[in-house]
Formats: structure tokens, sequence, C-alpha cells
């Protein structure tokens, strides 16, 4: 079981309130995607679950008890950190064990729990290395490991993947998610990274300045952004975000357009402009496009479009996949 | 042509560490060299050195007309005594204050380093008094108590420093896997900050053998260390140097070889988190 449920939680230090007050329900077996920019409180929000931290106000219920005051040790919950937080002076197989030592496991079930852990992530031939003398994907197994032996209710993930390179990030992000496949526990994932969110989450909670802006599966999100921030937050490259009259024609204060439905054409179209900077990637081109009135608008293109820069073309928005935000920034019907 | 300026850079540097190093370790070298030698050579101007007449008799002496062995004893016990009883204070508050800091704790901590700066003369008279009244006069107990106390804003400041490199995230880690605090103490931050803790003991050691102000003023017989040893020689029976020497040598001998073993833990204590 892992079901969560915070209940007007809120946290501050002093006088600053870093969560002004959250509502929020994690169904077992979920994985849920707390994403949002630096500074908007979701690490804080996931130490709140873990009890590393104590709520000002509100109430932290796992699996329908009451856990507000329990300290981390009892909420029966794992942590794997950004900076892995391995104990630098045990070996691999003793990291791993020590969840079980500190639970009163005998030797011997503690050891076969650990290799079995170590056979799912391929560390069994570094069980009697230290930390140190790991790698920085190794590492991360390992704390990985660490959380897995306990049987937790639920993961917490802090930002995990932040300190690997690009290539490691994807094959972990990967194994993350086939984990969660196999084991089919509650996982909560801090990130600040918009593709780990999308790729990884049954669920994305994205927040701002505390508040969370809106909750929903990764494409709910991308095709139905409940305000501004989350149009511009979720989605890469970003959504083109236009005011002035063009929007007011829509009826709107800012309308936003994705990259991808911005048709592209040389001869006409509703918006002039000219390429600045055109990424190739192969599959996809990205152009980055000045137009008149509006600024830079990103568009993407197939790896076909032979537009380089200086070149200039006209945008046109595909109307059923305009999006149309009041002054409030909420998305209108 | 550069390699050679460094060369010769080099070899200065080298021969100026050297000096300083022998400058400072002159008199102590000195000490040892006339506990050596006969009384007249001792004294003898100017001073002897290839042609002094050398001599183990002042040892013998020295073995003879004291005892040597409880001032040791008492020397042992003062110093490992008030290392010990300040470490188990100086863990937790050092804990507290690198772990789970309030918005005083660097008052306190500079709070307690000023009381370092006040001169020991300054509270003579109420901690002898003290002493007296509560029955701590010329006691062991008495005596590992002032030192603790002496050295304790030392010991918290030497473990803070150490325990603020150890990161946060480990001991919270260690919190989620499981431990309670004394788990988390025991298993996690006390082997992590096991070097720290080796160098504020000895260290500690150090100072407390060879303080010489209280335990000279709060003593008589039963628990003088080898402070008063030493002193014991200087005044009774006039200023025999060779004598006064071979006393020194002996005070300071244990204490010497000890630091001699210990100093790559020392520096390495004394100048961590120095850099990075």
């Amino acid at each position: 079981m892992g079901k969560i449920v915070l209940k007007s939680v809120r946290k501050s230090f002093g006088d600053v309130h870093v969560i002004p007050s959250v509502d929020l329900t994690i169904e077992n077996g979920e994985f849920v995607v707390f994403v949002g920019p630096s500074g908007c409180g979701k690490s804080t929000l996931l130490r709140l679950i873990a009890g590393l931290e104590d709520t000002t106000s509100g109430i932290i219920e796992i699996d329908g008890k009451d856990a507000t005051a329990l300290p981390p040790a009892k909420r029966g919950l794992a942590m794997v950190f950004q900076s892995y937080a391995l104990y630098p002076h045990m070996t691999v197989r003793k990291n791993i064990m020590f969840p079980l030592k500190m639970a009163g496991m005998d030797l011997a079930a503690a050891t076969k729990k650990a290799d079995a852990a170590a056979k799912v992530l391929n560390l069994t031939s570094y069980m009697e290395r230290k930390p140190g003398q790991l790698s920085g994907g190794q590492r991360q197994r390992v704390a990985i490991g660490r959380a897995i032996v306990r049987e937790p209710a639920a993961f917490l993930f802090d930002e995990p993947l932040s300190n690997l390179d690009a290539a490691l990030r994807g094959n972990m992000r990967l194994e993350i998610t086939e984990l969660h496949q196999t084991l089919k526990t509650t996982m909560i994932y801090v990130t600040h990274d918009q593709v780990e969110a999308m790729t990884m989450a049954d669920k994305i909670v994205v927040l701002q300045a505390g508040n969370i802006e809106q909750v929903g599966s990764p494409l709910e999100l991308y095709n139905h952004p409940a305000n501004a921030f989350v149009a511009g937050f979720i989605g890469s490259p970003h959504m083109n975000l236009l005011t002035g009259s063009d929007a007011q024609a829509e009826g709107a204060l800012t309308i936003g357009v994705r990259p991808e439905h911005l048709d592209i054409s040389t001869t006409a179209g509703k918006w002039k402009g000219v390429v600045s900077v055109a990424e190739l990637l192969g599959s996809d081109t990205f152009l980055h496009v000045n137009v008149e009135g509006h600024g830079t608008m990103t568009v993407r293109g197939g790896g076909d479009v032979n537009l380089r820069h200086g070149d200039t073309v006209y945008l046109t928005p595909q109307p059923d996949k305009m999006h149309r935000f009041g002054t409030d920034g909420k998305a209108l019907a | 042509m550069a390699r050679s300026v460094s060369t010769r850079r080099k070899l200065f540097f080298t021969v100026a560490a050297w000096s300083v190093a022998l400058l400072i370790f002159f008199p102590v070298l000195w000490t040892i060299l006339t506990s050596f030698k006969t009384e007249a050579s001792a004294v003898a101007s100017p001073p002897e050195l290839l042609g002094a007449d050398w001599t183990l008799q002042n040892y013998s002496d020295v073995w003879a007309r004291s005892d040597y062995p409880r001032f040791f004893l008492n020397s042992v016990i003062i110093s490992i005594g008030s290392t010990v009883l300040g470490l188990l204070i100086a863990i937790p508050a050092a804990w507290s204050m690198a772990f789970v800091p309030g918005n005083k704790t660097k008052d306190l901590l500079m709070w307690m380093l000023s009381t370092k700066m006040m001169p020991a003369a300054a509270v003579l008279i109420p901690m002898y008094l003290i002493f007296q009244k509560t029955g701590l006069f010329d006691t062991r107990t008495g005596l590992v108590l002032a030192l603790m106390l002496m050295n304790l804003p030392v010991i918290i400041w030497m473990l803070y420093t150490y325990f603020k490199e150890i990161p946060g995230e480990i001991l919270e880690a260690a919190r989620m896997d499981g431990a309670s605090l004394k788990n988390e103490v025991l298993y996690i931050l006390t082997p992590m900050a096991i070097p720290g803790i080796a160098s504020t003991m000895l260290l500690n050691i150090i100072l407390a053998w060879n303080e010489a102000f209280w335990t000279i003023t709060l003593t008589t017989i039963n628990a003088a260390p080898l402070s008063a040893f030493i002193a014991s020689f200087s005044a009774p029976q006039g200023l025999f140097y060779a004598k006064l020497s071979a006393a020194s040598t002996m005070a300071i001998a244990p204490i010497l070889i000890m630091g001699w073993f210990g100093q790559k833990q020392l520096v390495r204590g004394l100048t961590f988190g120095a850099v990075k």
C-alpha cells in the first residue's frame, strides 16, 4: 500500500511561506512527478512527506493514518537523494543492508535481500567496493538498492538524475520507469526537467511559488494546460505565448501555440518573420523566427525543412490547436 | 633558466623552514642535552656542547628523589579523563550546532571561543575558593573537571568544523533508513568523523598534559601531575639545571613521543576545512 494524502499542508520559514497550502491525493502505485522551476517548493513538499521537515500546519496521511507527527524512520518511506547520500565508510553491501540492520533483520535474511536487490540493479560484482570507487550511475543504483530492500510504502526521489550526464540520465530514466512497472509501488519524483516529468509520470503536479498550478496526466497537461504558466512550462521547446492585437482578436489576453502547431510557408501566412537560428536535429528542425511585433517564435518543422538563417518565412497557427488565456492567466474554454 | 631559479627557491625555502623549525625546537633540544650533562657542565660559560661531561646521573637522582610514577599516573588520568569527558559533552553539542543550528548558534560559538581569551589569572581566586569549598582541591576529579571546562570550547569548535564537512543529506538518508538518533550518531556520524575526533582527542590530551597554571595552583601532593613535578625541582632544591632538565625531559617525553607518532593525524585535524 502507498496512498498519500496531503490536507491543507503549509510550510513557512519565519515570514516566508514556502508552501502556502497544498491539498493533494497520491493513489497507491502511482508514479507522481512534482515539477516546477527552481525554488517552487517541490523539494520542500517532498521533504514534508518524508518527514525531514515539519509542517507548519495541515495533515499528511500515509495509508489512511495520520503521519504528520511521525519521524522519517516511522513513515515507511524510502528516499533517493540528488547527491546519492551513500555512507562513504561502508561497502556497497553494507550500504544496501543498512536499512535492514536498522529494522533489526537477522544477518542471513538481510544478506539474501541485499543480494537480490543487487542482482536487479546489476551491482553484484561491486558489492565489496566503497562508494568512492563507483561511477555516478553505479552510485545512483546503490542508492536505489538501499531504497528497494526496505519494501517501502512509497519511494521518494529528489532530483536523482541531475548529477548524471545526458546519456546516463536517459538510461537511468528508463530503469526507474521499469522498476516502477515491476514493483508497482507508489513513487514520488521531484525534478525541474519537464522531459523527465513527461516521460516517467502517471500524474504530473506542476508547482509554482509553493502552489499547485495543475495536476494531471502528461498528455492532459500538454493538451489542456490550465493556465499560461503550465502552458509555458510543459513541452519542449516551449509554447509560443503571444499578447496584443492577435490575442485580442481571439478574445483573450494571451494566446499560445506550440511549435509543432505552426504551419510554415515561404510564400504566404498569418505572421511574417526571418529565421535567426535553424537547429537541425535530423528528425526535426527547430526554427527560431523573429516575427514582426511578436519577437522570437519557435517552430518545429520536419527534418527536410530547408530553411536557414536569414530566410523569410510565413507562419500560420492551426486554429483548433490554439490555446487562449484570460486576464487571470487561466485557460478560456 | 627557470629550472635553476626554481631549484634555488626550493633550496632557500627548505633552509628557511629547517631554520624556523630548529629555532622552535631549540629550547626542547637544549633541555634534553642539558639533562645528560653534569651540573658543572650545564652551567658552564660559554655553553658546552661537544666537550661537555655526559652522564645519566641526573635521571637516577631525579628518579630516586621523587615519586615519578605517581606524577605520571596523575598526568595520564587528568589529560585522558578531561579529554574523554570533554568529548562526551562536545560530540552532542557540536552535532546540534552543525546539523540543527538555531538563530544564535554562531553567537554561542563565538561566546565559547571568547572564554578562551580571558586570562586564567582573572578567575584564579573564585576557582580556588570553589575548589576548596567543594572538596575538589588537590583531587584528580577536580583537575579533570577544570581542564575539561578549559578545553571544551576548543573541542567543540574542532568537532563543529569537522561535522560541518559531513553532508547533511547523509544523516537524513540514515533517518529515512530507519536509524534512531543514537544509531545515526553511532553508525554514521562517528565513523565518518573518526579522523576529526581522533585529532581533537590528540590535541586535547597534549593541551591538558602541558597545562601548568591550574594543575600547579589547584594541587599540592595527591593530584599533582608532571607539571607540578617539574615545578618541584625548581623551587625547594635551588636551581640545579641538569636535574631540572632531566625532570623536564621525563615530563615531556611521553607527550613528545605521542605527538611524534600522531603528527600526521594532528596536522590533518588542524588544517581540516581550511581549504575547499
